[in-house]
């Protein structure tokens, strides 16, 4: 009889964890994720399907029952759930054009978090990540090192870091230098 | 870190995050099978490369990924203004100034080395 192959997921850096001075890496549980465009005729029904509304300040976040809305740019959003949602379902009955794209799989979640967080992720990214340019709340595509990210201020002291998943070994390996030198 | 104003983000962020994408204002012809071959060549190959001020379209590659146009000095490097694509082409004349390494390095050869009169009051002398 032939063998049944079952294809299990296996998440990059899966559990892993840093723990150095002042400042703490984990890699997060998988999430849902979403990059999300559309012209602003579309976006309140989009905000109404989500239940987050799309920020239109660039550089800020909506968050609401474990779901958060990221400006990445002027009609573009990235939607992440962590409540175990489906972001993707949800516009799928949106009238209104715009293009929603599963992209769970293709980042992976960073938590860069005790009082030298912003220094450990200033060892590579050249944004300003003082209180009063980047508050709680705050998000942005940038660089970190040599590879893009998008950066999320969680917390005073909290920080998540999206990167792509081929880029993930990179970026933790940057980080966990960094905060050995922190 | 040179620090580049980017309209859309609507604040400044690091040269890292951005990208040249050639020179600005250069509009294709909307009849292009109907141009001669010199003025085609004009088109996609002739830039004008000046020293001194240059639009030149920019993109925010690594944060809101948009084009964006802005006005430079080539020589200083410095950003006179930047502002969104599609919006017409300003008048810089008053962000220039006369002086300044740029405003030096503009003129003919043969006024280089002269300097510029001083501006003196002859009022009271002897």
């Amino acid at each position: 009889m032939a063998k049944v192959a079952v294809a299990t997921r296996s998440p990059a850096l899966a559990g892993k964890s840093v723990g150095g001075q002042g400042v703490s890496l984990k890699v997060l549980e998988p999430a849902s994720r979403m990059s999300l465009r559309a012209r602003p005729a579309a976006k309140a029904a989009l905000s109404k399907a989500l239940g987050v509304s799309l920020p239109e300040k660039p550089k800020t976040t909506t968050t609401k029952g474990g779901r958060s809305a990221l400006w990445l740019g002027p009609d573009e959003w990235l939607v992440i759930d962590e409540a175990g949602g489906d972001p993707l379902a949800d516009c799928a009955s949106v009238k209104g054009l715009h293009s929603a794209v599963d992209v769970s799989h293709r980042n992976v979640a960073i938590a860069v978090t005790g009082p030298n967080a912003a220094a450990t992720i200033n060892a590579g990214c050249p944004q300003d990540l003082s209180l009063d340019a980047f508050p709680v709340g705050a998000a942005s595509r940038t660089v970190l090192g040599k590879v893009e990210m998008v950066l999320l201020r969680t917390g005073e002291d909290a920080f998540r870091i999206e990167c792509w998943r081929s880029f993930s070994d990179y970026v933790y390996g940057f980080l966990s230098e960094a905060a050995r030198d922190g | 870190m040179l620090l580049i104003h980017c309209p859309y983000c609507e604040e400044e962020r690091p040269e890292l995050e951005f990208r040249n994408a050639g020179e600005a204002h250069i509009a294709r012809s909307t009849d292009i099978a109907a141009e001669s071959d010199e003025d085609f060549e004009k088109f996609f190959f002739i830039r004008s490369n000046p020293k001194g001020v240059i639009f030149e379209r920019w993109r925010h590659i690594h944060g809101c990924a948009r084009f964006f146009n802005a006005a430079r000095d080539t020589i200083t490097d410095r950003f006179l203004l930047t502002y969104k694509a599609g919006e017409p082409k300003p008048d810089i004349s008053k962000l220039s100034s006369e002086h300044g390494p740029a405003a030096w390095a503009n003129r003919p050869p043969d006024q280089l080395n002269v300097k510029p009169k001083a501006k003196r009051s002859t009022k009271g002398e002897a």
